[in-house]
């Protein structure tokens, strides 16, 4: 590189931390280590709502507020099956790591990747060792304590050849803080015969902006499903995870439950880049936007293989006339044969199914909130019960808050 | 005396701005199983939605009376609590909504549920399937039968029960409509009157361009229907005596 182009570029990332640092602090108070039952009341109930139970209710968790890891703890049953720890320590202990850093993603793809890049904040790294089958989920939480915080966290998952296994991460604010940025970038390497169900909550706030950057790449015979679902206002959230099938008869599943209030700017999609014979794609989309909310839910499937297949469905609920939905579903083919289709509907709630269920004995008002739970039913996902649970009790009260 | 459950006086409707029903008037007694025939597009169905108080079929005039009460202007869920239900000839299908929650508004108990399964020969695994999504012309039939019997209401309507059933399915919902007509009251919509081999129907009525135009014997009219056709109902003297009553009153 040019001295000129790197002095350049230095320049230009220089300018761009000033930017964040004029509004967001990088200082917030270190945590401790610690069980997260001795972690402050409101961080558990907060950490609760987007799936985070006691350790022993999962094979392993990972814990981080702000910038300071909590816990990366193991069950002991599952010791030798898993490896959870920060990303920062992974790059320590494995020379190896470094092929899996900033391989999915580029540093340089927006200013969020940049800022990512020069400004690391640990990020959890999950390995599910060769043909280990992990019957419990493990779990991940990512919490911003501090107001106005930026936290950039680079998380790393690899399932390795024959593993199974279901993560499920928490993204939360505390309940007090008024505003922040973070930026979570995220690669997922599931290797041949793998399966791996990644659930991501997210509960930031009507002042928060959140970044997620996600990739995977999904080998032979391997699956990937990702479930998304957030039900808490944001200021603005963009994402656009991909997902590379790479080998031969890989599969990808992208379900997604928006639920946008508020003012909240939510501009979510998810990319599925068929590459091999047999590969298999699917996005279903649900997005719900009430008050002043804004929706963009994007889609697009790339079929560069002849024997390649996907489908994206979305649909969008309507519940006011000051909200928005734009759905852009795109279709690219790049080899004869691949077979790629969409379907996607925006509308209210059908008069005719509230008239049905008020024949059935509902009032208006609960027609039509069990009609929104239902659009949000997550039955489909194949979530833990616990957690499934928990989700269908958030879903209920969405619903009548919702109308 | 015998005490009607539905009174329906000089009920004319209308929906989109165009007359369905005209000064339809039915009684139908405590106890009784009453039976509408009808060519398509005369006004049988209008009726059952305008009895159970959709929105859309605007009543212009008269009044529909449900257990000596002016039910006219009730909302829909009023009127199922005061014993009425329908069973929808083509419900609409709802994604997410469990049939199973639906029931679930009815009872909690799961041995009730589990004999209304029985009675319908209905799979349990549809309990825990959209409400009418994907469902067969069969199971949608006997999914609407399994939630009017779980509601437990005094007042049946069954938009054609029978349509797009296969024979063995048509006894198994008939059996179980009759079995749930027992003391009970009904107005069932039928075409071709399969169901009235299982129902004891007491009363037929045959509805033409929104007007009631006879009412008699279910065995009577139906096998009259069956070898003449809704031809002879135009023709029927009780309809000419119709036309005559509009004829005066136009001019």
């Amino acid at each position: 590189m040019s001295n000129e182009k790197k002095n350049r570029e230095e320049r230009n990332e220089d300018k761009l931390l000033e930017n964040f640092a004029s509004r967001l602090s990088r200082k917030p108070r270190k945590w401790q280590a610690c069980a997260l039952s001795n972690l402050p009341d409101e961080i558990i109930k907060r950490a609760y709502e987007v799936g985070v139970v006691p350790e022993d209710s999962r094979a392993a968790t990972y814990f981080q507020i702000d910038h300071s890891v909590i816990s990366k703890a193991i069950q002991r049953t599952f010791q030798g099956q898993i490896e959870v720890m920060s990303t920062k320590e992974a790059m320590k202990k494995y020379d190896w790591f470094k092929k899996y850093w900033w391989r999915l993603i580029s540093k340089d793809m927006d200013q969020f990747t940049r800022l990512a890049y020069l400004k690391w904040d640990h990020g959890y790294f999950i390995r599910i060792l060769e043909d280990q089958k992990v019957t419990l989920p493990l779990q991940s939480c990512l919490f911003v304590f501090t107001d106005y915080l930026n936290q950039n966290v680079h998380n790393v998952v690899i399932a390795e050849p024959g593993s199974e296994a279901q993560i499920i991460t928490g993204c939360a604010v505390h309940p007090n803080i008024h505003g922040g940025l973070h930026v979570g970038i995220s690669e997922f390497y599931i290797k041949e015969d793998a399966k791996l169900t990644f659930t991501m909550i997210h509960a930031w706030n009507r002042n928060f902006d959140s970044r997620p950057r996600s990739a995977a790449l999904i080998g032979d015979n391997a699956t990937f499903v990702s479930n998304y679902l957030l039900f808490q206002p944001v200021k603005n959230l963009q994402m656009y995870p991909v997902a590379y099938c790479k080998g031969v008869n890989s599969r990808v599943e992208f379900n997604n439950i928006i639920y946008g209030s508020g003012d909240s700017h939510i501009d979510v999609g998810s990319k599925v880049i068929l590459q091999n014979s047999e590969a298999r794609g699917e996005i279903i989309t649900r997005a719900i936007a009430t008050d002043n909310a804004k929706i963009y839910a994007r889609g697009l499937l790339q079929g560069e293989h002849e024997e390649s297949r996907a489908h994206l469905e979305c649909r969008g609920l309507l519940l006011s006339d000051r909200a928005m939905i734009y759905t852009i579903p795109e279709l690219l083919a790049k080899a004869q044969g691949a077979e790629l289709s969409h379907e996607a509907a925006v509308g209210k709630i059908a008069e005719e199914e509230i008239y049905y269920l008020m024949a059935r004995g509902f009032s208006e008002k609960e027609a039509a909130s069990l009609i929104v739970r239902g659009f949000m039913d997550v039955s489909i996902f194949g979530l833990p019960r616990d957690l499934e649970e928990n989700i269908k009790r958030i879903v209920k009260a969405t619903a009548e808050r919702a109308l | 005396m015998t005490e009607n459950i539905l009174e329906i006086n000089n009920l004319s409707v209308e929906v989109s701005g165009k007359i369905v029903l005209e000064d339809v008037n039915l009684k139908i007694a405590k106890g009784e199983v009453h039976v509408l025939f009808g060519p398509n597009g005369s006004g049988k169905s209008t009726l059952l939605m305008t009895i159970m108080g959709f929105p859309a079929y605007k009543v212009l005039s008269g009044e529909i009376i449900f257990k000596g009460r002016d039910i006219t202007n009730l909302p829909i869920n009023e009127r199922v609590k005061l014993g009425i239900n329908v069973a929808f000839q083509n419900p609409p299908a709802i994604r997410g909504v469990k049939l199973r929650e639906i029931i679930g508004y009815w009872t909690s108990s799961i041995r009730e549920i589990e004999n209304l399964l029985k009675k319908v020969n209905f799979s349990p695994d549809l309990l825990d399937r959209d409400v009418n999504l994907g469902f067969s012309g069969g199971e949608i039939k006997k999914s609407e039968i399994l939630q009017i019997m779980a509601q437990k209401g005094d007042f049946f309507m069954i938009d054609e029960p029978d349509s797009g059933v296969d024979v063995e399915n048509l006894k198994i919902i008939g059996r179980a409509i009759n079995d749930m007509l027992q003391d009970k009251s009904g107005l069932i919509i039928t075409h071709q009157g399969y169901i009235l081999r299982f129902i004891n129907a007491h009363m037929a009525h045959v509805i033409l361009q929104g007007t009631i135009v006879c009412s008699g014997s279910p065995t009577k009219i139906l096998t009259q229907i069956l070898t003449e056709g809704y031809g002879w109902c135009y023709k029927c003297p009780m309809r000419r005596k119709i036309e005559k009553r509009e004829t005066k009153t136009n001019s």
